[in-house]
């Protein structure tokens, strides 16, 4: 019904721009209805996992208090003596996360940089797709990348480093998020208008300053939609934590030892077998929630960061 | 970021050693730069060569059409694989048509209205939600709501809505390709929206819109996460038989032999991932040749 009403509005304002005095079917405005109805789908899904999420999260906090869910430093819902502060899951994936961004922000603006500045048109068009490869690839599979290759080379040149850690898992994870940033960062870079690049060139300025000086922070605000993007992705990433980083939540900065992360913890729990409609269980949703609002900050902030590059102008 | 070294904005030409320390510092960051590239690139060889020769042994009639077992060498993958090509086909009968039309209402009714700018932020922020959220909206919605259950439906309708953002992003881009000379030119002819939508603009960019939503359902059938929020059973021994029969995916077998100490068991994996990427790739190949059809014709 409300989607039949918001249709028929639009419908209207669309034909009013649009077609003058064609006749409209009856057919016609039902398509148009539906096409709307799949628009306002994305609205729905968006609104229904905030729903889903506030619900479940409400249920959780009649039965745990808020206050103790961040303020208490220890997560230990499944153990008999049980603790709900939220810090140890949230201080694994910021590890692991500050780990993938620390690998991926590096190689991904240096590869940026080289595609749009130096490499030869063909060179670009054979690269760029080759790097998206590295996005492609289904996570469980760098999960196992992570277990079984990457841990194992590590144990051999850093001392004490666990079989399930924050180190490998991270690096795998920043390799994973390389394209992320150099495509995005790459497009923002290459659409820095010639003009400025003429110009430094003019007032005797060699490449290397004017790509450090001059195209690389006119291009900041592209480059920010990507870094926010890739930590927003680095929070959310589930599986190459879930195999390789291990089980235990706790506060911890040291990256050789287990750790655990929120969405880590949320699959160890949905796979196991604790009961449905417990406190324990709906420990999943309040996670959830808390991973949805920081992913959401970074995801909107990077949505403000893109539009206002793209408002700039190309070249 | 680390600038080799801070050489002044402006060379004096006078300078000559400074210049052709300039020009050495140039080749150096290029290098480095070069190194950026291939290094992550060659890691995904590495990757993929070693999966390939840890798993490729194992890949034989048995493992394929085998149930899976408490043995590693007798396990195989036949219920995770006819799941995930029933997941495959259940998610993009859901998810196309839906994608396709909003990609339509954004291209074609809705340009530059004030609705269409909300759905743009839900579409661009729908697209960055972790996978692990859109299986809790699912355990939420289908498994419970819905009371759907872990079943194949559930788990489908699931992987529609995280794959949705990206069938509208890349129709739209399929759409976008087409010409207004050719919209105009359907108008002038007197046609109306619909019928100009469906004679003009659907058949030119079907091909664009068709390699959208194979990479969609490729990035759908690489998701472990949301399916083991849900709840898809991770040992089972028979095929589902119906949408609302439980099932397993290639993936969910994955990541419970990797996730098992024995040794045996992550050859299982390996083989198991080269099964995934081969399907992966199949598709992926097709999507290229489609779009390589589609750049060749204008």
């Amino acid at each position: 019904m409300i989607f039949n009403s918001i249709a028929a509005g639009v419908a209207r304002v669309v034909n009013g721009l649009g077609s003058g005095k064609r006749a409209e079917t009856t057919l016609e405005r039902l398509i148009q209805g539906g096409l709307v109805a799949c628009g306002l789908l994305a609205i729905a899904v968006t609104v229904g996992i905030i729903l889903v999420l506030i619900f479940e999260t409400i249920e959780f906090f009649r039965e745990v208090s808020i206050v103790d869910f961040f303020t208490q430093t220890e997560w230990t819902p499944l153990f008999i003596d049980k603790q709900y502060g939220i810090w140890p899951l949230v201080s694994g994936t910021i590890l692991t996360s500050v780990i993938a961004i620390s690998v991926a922000l590096p190689f991904g603006l240096m590869a940026a940089i080289y595609l749009s500045e130096f490499a030869a048109p063909r060179t670009r068009t054979t690269v760029k797709p080759a790097l998206e490869l590295l996005a492609g690839v289904p996570t469980i599979v760098y999960g196992f990348f992570a277990l079984t290759v990457v841990t194992p080379a590590l144990q051999k040149v850093v001392p004490d480093l666990a079989l399930f850690n924050a180190l490998g898992p991270g690096i795998v994870m920043g390799i994973m998020i390389i394209p992320m940033i150099s495509s995005l960062s790459e497009d923002a870079i290459y659409s820095v208008p010639v003009s400025l690049r003429e110009a430094a060139y003019g007032l005797g300025a060699a490449k290397l300053p004017t790509i450090f000086r001059v195209v690389v922070p006119s291009a900041w605000s592209g480059i920010g939609a990507a870094l926010t993007l890739a930590i927003s992705r680095a929070i959310g990433e589930t599986m190459i934590v879930a195999v390789a980083a291990g089980q235990q939540a706790r506060i911890a900065i040291d990256p050789r030892a287990p750790i655990e992360t929120m969405t880590s913890y949320i699959v160890n729990v949905a796979k196991g077998d604790v009961p449905t409609g417990t406190p324990e269980y709906r420990t999943i949703f309040a996670v959830g929630s808390m991973l949805f609002v920081l992913t959401l900050v970074m995801n909107l902030l990077s949505y403000r960061l893109a539009k206002r590059m793209r408002e700039r102008g190309t070249r | 970021m680390s600038a080799p070294s801070k050489p002044p904005l402006l060379a004096t030409p006078t300078d000559l050693t400074a210049k052709r320390s300039g020009i050495l510092v140039e080749r150096a960051f290029i290098w480095i730069c070069r190194f950026a590239v291939i290094l992550p690139l060659f890691l995904l060889l590495v990757l993929i060569g070693d999966v390939v020769i840890e798993g490729l042994g194992r890949i034989n009639t048995d493992f394929l059409t085998g149930l899976p077992s408490r043995r590693a060498e007798q396990a195989g993958i036949w219920p995770a694989l006819v799941g995930s090509l029933y997941l495959m086909v259940l998610t993009a009968v859901l998810a196309l048509p839906l994608g396709v039309g909003a990609a339509v209402y954004l291209e074609e009714y809705g340009r530059r209205s004030r609705l269409a700018g909300i759905i743009e932020v839900a579409i661009a922020n729908l697209a960055g939600v972790p996978s692990v959220i859109y299986g809790l909206l699912g355990l939420g919605l289908f498994v419970r709501f819905f009371a759907f259950g872990n079943s194949l439906i559930a788990g489908a309708a699931t992987l529609a809505l995280l794959v949705l953002p990206i069938v509208i992003m890349s129709s739209r881009e399929a759409l976008r390709t087409v010409p207004d000379s050719l919209r105009e030119a359907a108008f002038g002819l007197g046609a109306t929206r619909w019928q100009m939508i469906r004679r003009v603009v659907l058949p030119m960019s079907l091909p664009g819109i068709l390699t959208g939503a194979i990479l969609a359902i490729s990035r759908a059938i690489g998701e472990t996460a949301p399916l083991i929020v849900i709840g898809a059973v991770v040992y089972i021994t028979f095929l589902p038989d119906g949408i609302d029969s439980e099932f397993t995916a290639l993936p969910i077998q994955i990541y419970n032999w990797v996730s098992r100490p024995q040794e045996e068991f992550l050859t299982n994996a390996a083989a198991g991932i080269v099964v995934l990427m081969l399907t992966l790739l199949l598709l992926n190949s097709v999507a290229i040749y489609l779009r390589h059809r589609h750049q060749k014709r204008q």
